[in-house]
């Protein structure tokens, strides 16, 4: 035991480290350079942003008594709870993640990736990697644009909010929120564009199943990105009418437990990922 | 080195697509120097181009190139260079930024990449339009730029899948001058053309094949000696070509006689060469004809393309 424990210990020393991660850059920042400057990117800037357009003219054009403070926290909290979650990262992340890898069989240039002297497992978490830093970028950016604006508009009662009261432990909820979104969807949309020439269809049936989660028995509520997200929400706001669609209702579980649970979940996905990845074929003629 | 690892292997290959047929039980060892892959259309040219860099994986059989297989991504793709035909690349690049993209992922210095691009460049005659955008390129310039991609990092072979395809007449001399030169320096380059005049003027070998089928492979001089039932065609220059022609063909293995255009020589296409030669060296002792040059007139790869695969692309 001790013996193959060893020998896998030196194998695992034997392998080109240094080399895997520098490819790894690189290709990470090629593919951060096409997803965040690229026309085609500009639907998801817009999907990004258009909450931050909305408090922009919110913030311009409403006045903002200091007695609409919680309100204003509430729709922040809303915002990202129906928004972002179930949307705006929802749809961006099927942007970037299925370009990742669909995208360039669909303008046939992956073979110059599959020539090259990368394995294909760490292609595979480049690109990964590569996708979350472009889904965080934007919705990170937009989350911090979306927080100080709500907040600047409160003058001094929302700066003492910010930094005196539960602003600034709200907004590292919410960062948390979006990059756990980020990496959970984007890990299943990267796979789901690895299975089918078109994951549009799949994702909806993603979308699909994270609405009907809450129904589900307690095990298979497990297999959703929004369900764990639903338990570090900072601000809970419950579901009504049309919103109710959008909520996630599941068994109480610590906030540690919720990030462990999607890092697990996330892990495993990647894992099925980089099986499928060894096995791609290039054949763009019935791709 | 062990003789194995300096040649491409294919053991027993099959490849399926669905139940369509890409390769059947090919066997092949491929040395050092230039090898043709001849064949129609839809022959299985790009498939085995395609399985020995690992872009799709063999139904069944191994294959190995220098003892090396493209699970081993690290090592082969430092020892294997593959111009495909896919006329495609990422968006928005130019040449140069194609090129270090591409050379960088080999975990080279920024400077390193910088000399090799330039020198493919310069090798590809590219170096001029390097900065421009890769969508504004002709398509023999997109050409020129995947094989300075495919010969950038200096491998040990090269798989060129149609490279004279879109290049003009003194781009296509450019790049047989240049195929020849490395095949000289003891590179592996693997090359299907549908120009077979051309290619087969440098091709140390020629692999045929048709239908996912190898029907001969070796030696261009060699596979047509093995295709003896095929009559073979000669050209005579000398100074009686009508008389030469009458001669010869009064023996019956001489199935045809046509006179050279310059009315200086004739063709004569013969079904037992042996005695055609022992019966042309009689003739020629006997001083009835004055020969000049005795030459094979189909002894290359188009003819024996026509032979044994026939116009058509059906193996005849």
């Amino acid at each position: 035991m001790l013996e193959r424990a060893n020998t896998f210990k030196k194998h695992l020393m034997e392998q080109p480290w240094g080399l895997w991660w520098l490819q790894a850059r690189r290709l990470i920042r090629i593919e951060v350079r096409r997803n965040l400057f690229s026309w085609k990117a500009s639907w998801i800037y817009f999907l990004a942003f258009i909450p931050t357009l909305i408090i922009l003219i919110h913030l311009l054009f409403e006045s903002h008594p200091a007695f609409a403070l919680s309100d204003d926290t509430n729709v922040l909290a809303g915002i990202v709870q129906f928004y972002y979650i179930r949307l705006g990262v929802f749809f961006g992340c099927l942007g970037i993640f299925s370009r990742l890898i669909r995208g360039e069989m669909i303008e046939r240039s992956l073979h110059l990736y599959l020539l090259s002297p990368v394995r294909r497992e760490i292609l595979l978490l480049a690109k990964f990697a590569a996708g979350s830093i472009s889904a965080l970028v934007l919705f990170g950016s937009a989350i911090i644009a979306d927080f100080a604006l709500m907040y600047a508009a409160f003058g001094a009662a929302g700066q003492d909010c910010v930094f005196n009261g539960p602003g600034l432990g709200q907004l590292e909820a919410y960062l948390a929120i979006i990059i756990l979104a980020c990496l959970g969807y984007g890990a299943v949309f990267l796979l789901l564009s690895m299975m089918f020439r078109n994951p549009t269809p799949a994702a909806m049936l993603v979308l699909g199943w994270e609405a009907i989660n809450p129904v589900l028995p307690s095990l298979l509520q497990k297999i959703s990105v929004a369900s764990y997200l639903r338990h570090l929400m900072p601000v809970t706001i419950p579901g009504d009418g049309i919103f109710a669609l959008l909520t996630v209702q599941t068994d109480p579980v610590s906030g540690w437990a919720a990030t462990l649970g999607l890092l697990l979940l996330i892990a495993v996905v990647l894992a099925y990922s980089c099986l499928q990845i060894r096995r791609l074929e290039i054949r763009y003629t019935t791709d | 080195m062990n003789a194995m690892n300096d040649r491409i292997i294919f053991e027993n290959v099959s490849k399926f697509y669905g139940e369509v047929l890409g390769v059947n039980r090919v066997s092949l060892s491929i040395p050092p120097g230039v090898t043709t892959l001849v064949g129609p259309n839809g022959s299985g040219k790009t498939t085995l181009m395609n399985l020995m860099t690992g872009l799709v994986q063999p139904s069944s059989g191994n294959i190995s190139v220098l003892g090396l297989t493209p699970g081993n991504a690290e090592r082969f793709f430092r020892e294997v260079g593959y111009c495909t035909q896919f006329d495609s690349f990422p968006r928005g690049l130019t040449g140069w930024d194609f090129m270090m993209d591409s050379l960088m992922l080999y975990g080279m210095s920024e400077a390193d990449a910088f000399r090799l691009a330039e020198e493919a460049l310069q090798r590809v005659q590219l170096v001029d339009a390097a900065g421009r955008k890769i969508a504004g390129y002709s398509k023999g310039m997109r050409q020129k730029i995947r094989l300075a991609q495919a010969i950038a990092h200096h491998p040990r072979v090269l798989v060129l899948d149609e490279p004279l395809n879109g290049l003009d007449p003194m781009a296509r001399a450019e790049s047989l001058a240049l195929f020849e030169e490395l095949g000289r320096q003891g590179m592996h380059l693997v090359i299907s053309s549908h120009i077979l005049d051309e290619v087969d003027r440098i091709s140390d070998r020629v692999v045929f094949i048709t239908g996912g089928y190898l029907i001969a492979e070796g030696n261009i001089h060699q596979v047509r000696q093995e295709v003896r039932d095929k009559p073979m065609q000669v050209l005579i220059r000398c100074d009686h070509p009508e008389l030469l022609a009458s001669k010869m063909f009064a023996v019956n293995h001489c199935v045809e006689a046509r006179l050279h255009a310059d009315g200086k020589g004739v063709f004569l296409r013969t079904g037992d060469i042996d005695q055609f030669y022992t019966l042309l060296n009689e003739i020629a002792v006997d001083g009835l004809v004055r020969i000049e040059a005795v030459a094979p007139a189909d002894d290359d790869a188009h003819a024996i393309y026509q032979y044994l695969i026939g116009s058509d692309g059906s193996a005849a």
